[in-house]
């Protein structure tokens, strides 16, 4: 290094070599310290990510597995069908609740007081009496015999066998006596107690009892208001892009609808609820809590999305392409149709999953409409009553039984699985686009 | 021409050339000097203004595009020359703030009248442009899409008859043959000119416009176009724009020297290399000002 100093000092020059290096210390540093708050900044985002991901997984991923209970069920003629005609009807009416408690009985025959024997009643889930009902209905050769049937347990046997329940706590403090403590403990040891995939949460609409309630309403619901979105803010916000962005002339009018759109785009999305409510529901008498009012107003709130990335889309077309199918001869909308739009596509739909996504986590506009209301049979098109996804879980975090604590982050973590299924597609479809250079 | 030639060497008149004056010491002629009609006009201009907003871009322009033959504007960056082959085909339409007057007719119709439909006009007058701009779809289709949409073809096999001789013509189709399902994007940038000239070709326009389609070529490729365009001329009137004055002395007939808007000189190509009669002309070939 001295050596190419005294020969540019012999030179006569100024050593701009020297006064450079000098700079590049400097310069490499400032570059150091960039990339340094960059990478500080994405740690602290995965942190961040990683602690939301762990406190849901950790707490909801117990309510993806439920209890069940083996009992020695005696379907007793006597109790079901007493007349022996197996007529559906009466099948359909006979006390299995009765049923259910004499099992019980059976097993535990200690338990013979009126408390104690609700007591015992209380292991087993409120719903278990009609799966009964529907196992003897669908089989009626069952009447008369003895079988062993897995049946759900309660909600707080559910907590208890999975250690959720601190049983050093005094009696009174816990929902779970030490009396029915001791009961699931013989349970278990006599191999009757057995945790299994919790199909329940996907098959059930809600319900007051924890282990009976299930996301079904809440997932059809999401998918038909997602759908109606879709099918609506898809077609409109991409014509209105096209059409603002080639056809129609720059003008005041033009700058005036950018502005408001900009503008929509900001506005809480209450407004969006108190707009559909007010004109959807009482000016057009549309049903109420129905997915379709819901798609409506979701539609409302991501068309401004939806146009403001189509229209990035189709800026970032080069012109050139434009140019080049006008010289051919190609018209207006042939150049667009032909030429324009299938580049822009890739951003237009990852623009529109945005939205969607956005669109699938919103609450507040749907509380508007009626979307909050409990609602346990699955919907079967878009106009009858049903929750979406976000608001079941509002529901169910606002509910006191503590298997609801478990439910809410099962049902975020499904929420969350839906949203990185949306993005993939999205990402999936602009990779199959682009390869079409 | 060969004395032309050497009258611009590339490297004064491209890079290394120190202006002695400012364009705007020069003092513009009142009207054009020199003939400004061909024999047998495929298109002829007449007082052609052009505004942006309020930007008097073109000022009074005429000249004749004859059958077969190559007309070429230069002149410094800015002079409109661009601008006057855009109004050619009327590609000046997509910008809202610019406004033509005059009258430019094309076989005798007026390009800018109602019953001018702007598509027709296209495919009648093609354009090639600065930057080799190929769809983004394959060497094929690239083509064969002017054909399509104007539907010249009545089937496959002549849609493939037209893609292969357009290819031919534009002396690609040696090179392309065996992937013309490839997309044309991934052509080499001469290849991608000559394959935007197969495509203006393939409509079998009346006349083609040229803006500077060799300023993003290498000398090799620049050859091949140039040699291209002296081929093309039996067929069809061109009108190119280009910043080479070697270029135009090589390829074109007649020369047209524009100078901030104004059409200075127009002449048979010789003429303007060799005996400029205008002060104007003769300080931009020999390098004086850009």
């Amino acid at each position: 290094m001295s050596n190419s100093e005294k020969v540019t000092a012999a030179a006569g020059r100024p050593a701009i070599a020297d006064k450079v290096r000098e700079s590049l210390g400097k310069r490499y540093r400032a570059e150091q310290r960039f990339q340094l708050y960059g990478i500080i900044a994405i740690t602290m985002a995965i942190l961040f990510l990683g602690f939301l991901f762990a406190s849901i997984i950790s707490r909801g991923i117990s309510a993806f597995q439920a209890t069940y209970v083996n009992l020695e069920i005696n379907f007793d003629e006597s109790v079901i069908d007493p007349d022996g005609g197996r007529d559906p009807e009466v099948l359909h009416k006979a006390s299995y609740r009765g049923v259910l408690r004499q099992s019980l009985q059976d097993l535990f025959p200690e338990a013979s007081g009126r408390s104690e024997r609700r007591a015992l009643l209380a292991l087993i889930s409120n719903g278990a009496e009609f799966q009964l009902r529907d196992l003897v209905v669908e089989n009626p050769e069952l009447i008369g015999t003895r079988q062993n049937v897995w049946l759900l347990a309660a909600a707080e046997v559910d907590s208890v066998v999975k250690g959720q329940v601190d049983l050093d706590l005094d009696e009174s403090q816990r929902r779970m006596s030490d009396q029915q403590v001791g009961w699931i403990n013989q349970l278990q040891n006599d191999d009757r107690v057995e945790r299994r995939f919790n199909t329940t949460l996907f098959t059930n609409g809600d319900s007051r009892d924890p282990e009976q309630a299930g996301l079904r309403v809440a997932l059809l619901g999401s998918f038909y208001t997602l759908l109606v979105t879709l099918a609506l803010s898809f077609p409109i916000g991409v014509a209105a892009a096209v059409y603002l962005e080639e056809f129609a002339p720059k003008n005041k009018w033009t700058d005036l609808i950018e502005v408001n759109i900009n503008n929509l785009a900001a506005v809480p999305s209450i407004v969006f609820g108190l707009l559909g409510l007010a004109v959807f529901i009482n000016l057009f008498g549309m049903p109420r809590s129905a997915p379709l009012v819901g798609g409506l107003v979701l539609t409302l709130m991501t068309l401004p999305t939806i146009i403001i990335a189509s229209r990035a889309a189709l800026k970032s077309v080069p012109p050139s392409i434009r140019e080049a199918a006008l010289g051919v001869g190609a018209s207006q909308t042939q150049t667009v149709t032909h030429h324009v739009l299938p580049l822009a596509m890739p951003g237009m739909l990852t623009g529109t999953i945005i939205g969607m996504a956005q669109a699938l986590g919103e609450t507040a506009p749907l509380l508007m409409i009626g979307m909050i209301a409990f609602i346990v049979d699955p919907p079967s098109g878009v106009t009858d009553p049903a929750t979406v996804l976000p608001v079941q879980i509002y529901l169910w975090a606002d509910s006191p039984e503590r298997g609801f604590v478990a439910k809410t982050s099962a049902a975020i973590m499904v929420l969350l699985g839906f949203l990185i299924l949306m993005n993939a597609i999205a990402v999936l479809l602009r990779k199959r686009f682009e390869r079409r250079w | 021409m060969s004395e032309a030639t050497t009258l611009t060497d590339p490297i004064i008149s491209a890079h290394s050339r120190v202006p002695e004056m400012s364009i705007a010491d020069v003092e513009l002629p009142k009207e054009t000097v020199g003939d400004i009609t061909a024999d047998h006009p495929t298109m002829t201009t007449r007082n052609v203004d052009v505004f942006y907003a309020d930007k008097h871009a073109i000022i009074d322009v005429s000249l004749d595009i004859g059958r077969n033959e190559v007309v070429a504007m230069i002149g410094p960056s800015g002079c409109g020359k661009s601008t006057f082959l855009r109004c050619l085909n009327r590609m000046n339409d997509t910008i809202d703030i610019c406004r033509v007057t005059g009258d430019i007719k094309l076989e005798g119709d007026d390009i800018y009248s109602k019953d001018m439909d702007v598509v027709l006009l296209r495919a009648r007058v093609g354009m090639v442009f600065q930057k080799p701009n190929p769809f983004p779809k394959s060497i094929f289709e690239n083509v064969a899409y002017g054909p399509r949409i104007h539907g010249l073809a009545r089937d496959k096999t002549e849609l493939e008859e037209i893609v292969h001789q357009s290819l031919e013509r534009a002396g690609l189709l040696n090179e392309v043959k065996d992937r013309l399902d490839q997309p044309g994007t991934g052509l080499s940038g001469g290849q991608q000119q000559r394959l935007c000239i197969a495509r203006t070709i393939a409509v079998n326009p009346d006349v083609i416009l040229m803006d500077e389609p060799c300023s993003a070529l290498d000398p090799i490729a620049t050859a091949r176009i140039e040699d291209l365009i002296d081929e093309l001329k039996q067929n069809y009137s061109i009108a190119i724009v280009t910043h080479s004055m070697q270029q135009a002395a090589r390829v074109s007939q007649r020369t047209a020297y524009f100078h901030l808007g104004h059409l200075v000189e127009v002449g048979a190509t010789d003429q303007i290399f060799t005996n400029p009669r205008t002060k104007l002309t003769e300080d931009y070939i020999t390098g004086r000002f850009g």
